[in-house]
């Protein structure tokens, strides 16, 4: 069971750093405008077709053959980084722009909604132009690199953590150093205040949702990569554990949802290889969804503010 | 100027609706499958809702539609009387989480566990599934414990209720709307995989046959008598939700929706209060499980999915969350959508199809645009309509008339003994 182990934790890592990548997601617009963007998981979802459709047509169109995979990887990923950017902008001006200043539960209902829409919309589209919405995406890499003698790290894995890791070192640098960053900042401290410091409210929650969708969109090309298959329902529970993610690291902090994300992704790898075994098999790897929630659970009743995060007191 | 013609509106004629229900009972048993017709019929309970008459009459002509003539129309049209009685089901459901929802202000997306929780507590010890847990061959339970069990079952999904909210309710707001929805997907994921190490719910196979109930030997197999079953629960349930809207813990859910802050400090205690509205809810989807798996006679997890969930809030927020005649009229619409008129949409579609006018491939079928129509609907309502269809009323007091009545003319309380006071040192 133990040598087994290098080769789980390794799963666990890539796994982490999609979570993590999709957390910073909610993490930025919780950060910002105090809602669950419900529908971060379909924008990830969307980013998936997006992706896995650029691929199969330029593979029909004869376009990959003789290409580098790395430069396919690097076009598909800015045209689905493109096109979610514009969906989140296009998400945020229609369906929670409208409702700002309404009673909190008026968002969130209208951000499920949001995610219902999405995930129909797409199956509709595949179901229309492929007659199926189950796609498999073509793969560009499928060399894997040994480590060491117990483990193995496919190709696509260590790009999947690669691009995690830029994506994330990028966005940090943008919101500590930029001048956009800082208004971001700005907004998320004080919406009032940073308009009367001449910062335009609207135009910087924009920014905030076309980042977090784009890094959410580029995050489904590479979860299309990694696993191969994908469907237009993905996306819900896997929002849902990178929301978690972003809780357990503390919501609105772009640190603790990197760490919130990976320490999920580990944990739930974990759980699903070892539960089995060391339950003799009452409990499989089938509750290891059931793990991730009971996470969430415990550490909004007992941290609510998360690993990293400070707690905020109440406002009269 | 539309906001004054509404306003000036006094409701619908008497004789309108007397003849817009005659005229579709009528279509109705002339013509025995027009879907129409059998619209008609339901919808005249709106019609009546809206009616110029009094309190009296509307109820009188509402319980007549109800129990005489759709039960006479359609009694013998075992399709309509199952639209009538899911109908029916999911009215009952709705109630039940308007009040965590619409009058305690917890958002709950885990609603369906509670559903679930009723709906396998009859089903495990009403067929032999168990024996398997059991010692001593006592199982299947015969039809006649269904009455008993609408009581077990609302027990337990009250206990439910209570586990859960013990915990849950320390978050709030849109967390409290994660945490349920993390539950509501444990309790499925259990479900669903608690056939080993011991065989509790036989797992995704799903457990039947699940007897129908039984009454002095009477098999009410048939959705006839389950529209009675759910009619009857469902004035419970109206009744409680009445009952509980005006009751002093009705009022302390209003005040903790409005502003916990604010109702902490008048002395309400959140937690009793909130704990309250949980397990009532779920008592209530509780009976609904019960009734529903005796219903379909097999139930396996499909059923307590999240979209089920979501389909409920879906109803309450649609009607007007926190208004009894909205809920209604939400989970009715949304049932009928779902069961009816998109199936008809389909068999529309298949037909032009069979007759070559359009090709439509297999996916397309309207009937799987469930999640579609759910997310447009949610979408719309919370930008155009946040308080629902029928909004929810706030119960006025008229002082005056307080003042002028003879209760008014003693005074009580305080100010009963401080006039006691003055008056005793004036003699």
């Amino acid at each position: 069971m133990i040598n087994i182990l290098p080769q789980v934790l390794v799963d666990g890592l890539t796994l982490g750093f999609m979570y993590a990548v999709v957390a910073l997601g909610y993490t930025m617009v919780y950060g910002i405008l105090e809602i669950i963007n419900f529908a971060h998981g379909d924008i990830f979802m969307v980013g998936a077709f997006i992706g896995t459709e650029v691929l199969l047509i330029s593979d029909a169109l004869g376009a990959l053959e003789g290409m580098n995979p790395f430069v396919a990887l690097f076009i598909t990923l800015i045209i689905a980084m493109v096109l979610t950017g514009a969906l989140g902008v296009g998400i945020e001006r229609i369906a929670y722009r409208p409702l700002r200043g309404a009673p909190r539960l008026v968002p969130l209902i209208s951000a499920i909604g949001v995610s219902f829409l999405l995930q129909d919309l797409v199956r509709f589209t595949e179901a229309l132009a492929r007659n199926e919405f189950y796609l498999n995406s073509p793969a560009l890499f499928t060399g894997s690199i040994p480590l060491g003698s117990m483990a193995t790290i496919p190709t696509k894995g260590l790009i999947v953590i690669v691009i995690a890791i830029v994506m994330m070192i990028a966005l940090t640098l943008f919101v500590n150093k930029t001048k956009w960053g800082i208004a971001m900042r700005a907004v998320a401290q004080d919406q009032s205040t940073a308009s009367l410091m001449t910062i335009n409210v609207n135009k910087v929650i924009m920014l905030t949702f076309l980042i977090g969708s784009s890094l959410g969109g580029a995050t489904g090309v590479l979860f299309a990569q990694n696993y191969g298959t994908i469907d237009p329902y993905i996306g819900f529970i896997l929002g849902l554990k990178a929301f978690t993610a972003a809780v357990l690291g503390g919501i609105g902090n772009l640190r603790g949802a990197m760490i919130g994300g990976i320490l999920l992704g580990l944990l739930e790898s974990l759980s699903g290889a070892f539960m089995g075994p060391l339950t003799n098999g009452a409990f499989g790897a089938e509750y290891k969804d059931v793990f991730a929630f009971s996470i969430l659970i415990l550490v909004l009743l007992f941290k609510p503010e998360g690993l990293f995060g400070e707690a905020v007191k109440e406002k009269v | 100027m539309a906001n004054l013609a509404w306003k000036s509106f006094k409701g619908i004629p008497l004789v309108f609706t007397l003849i817009w229900i005659v005229a579709f009972s009528a279509a109705l048993y002339l013509m025995d499958k027009s879907v129409i017709a059998f619209l008609g019929i339901l919808s005249s309970i709106v019609v009546v809702y809206y009616t110029n008459t009094t309190k009296s009459v509307k109820m009188a002509i509402g319980a007549i539609v109800l129990l005489l003539i759709i039960p006479l129309v359609a009694g013998e049209n075992r399709y309509y009387m199952e639209v009538a009685s899911q109908v029916g089901i999911y009215v009952a459901m709705a109630l039940g989480l308007n009040i965590v929802v619409g009058f305690a202000g917890l958002l709950d997306l885990g609603y369906v566990a509670f559903f679930a929780a009723g709906a396998y507590a009859y089903a495990i010890f009403s067929t032999s599934q168990a024996n398997e847990f059991i010692a001593g061959n006592l199982f299947p339970l015969s039809g006649e414990w269904f009455w008993p069990f609408l009581i077990v079952g609302l027990i337990v999904a009250a206990v439910f209720g209570i586990l859960l909210g013990l915990p849950v309710l320390r978050v709030k707001g849109d967390y409290l709307a994660i945490v349920t929805l993390g539950f509501g997907e444990i309790i499925r994921i259990v479900f669903n995989n608690l056939d080993k190490p011991i065989n509790i719910t036989n797992g995704p196979q799903g457990i039947t046959p699940i007897p129908s109930p039984e009454l002095f030997g009477i098999q009410m197999g048939t959705p006839f008598y389950f529209y009675f079953i759910v009619l009857f629960v469902i004035a419970f349930i109206v009744l409680a939700n009445i009952r509980f809207e005006h009751s002093r813990l009705g009022r302390a859910w209003i005040a903790v929706r409005e502003d916990e802050l604010a109702a902490q400090s008048m002395g309400i205690s959140l937690l009793n209060t909130k704990l309250a509205a949980f397990a009532l809810g779920a008592s209530f989807a509780g009976v609904v499980g019960v009734i529903f798996a005796a219903k379909q006679t097999f139930i396996d997890p499909t059923s307590f999915t999240l979209m089920e969930s979501i389909g409920i809030l879906v109803m309450v927020i649609l009607g007007g969350s926190g208004s009894i005649p909205g809920v209604v009229l939400g989970a009715a619409f949304v049932t009928i959508l779902q069961v009816q008129l998109l199936k008809e949409f389909s068999n529309f579609l298949h037909g032009l199809q069979n007759a070559g006018i359009i090709s439509l491939p297999n996916q397309l079928d309207p009937s799987k645009f469930q999640r579609l129509i759910f997310g447009i609907m949610l979408i719309l309502v919370a930008l155009y309509r946040p308080n629902g269809l029928i909004p929810a009323k706030r119960k006025k007091n008229d002082l005056d008339a307080i003042k002028k009545s003879e209760f008014g003319k003693e005074k009580l309380g305080i100010l009963g003994r401080l006039s006691q006071l003055t008056s005793g040192k004036q003699s």
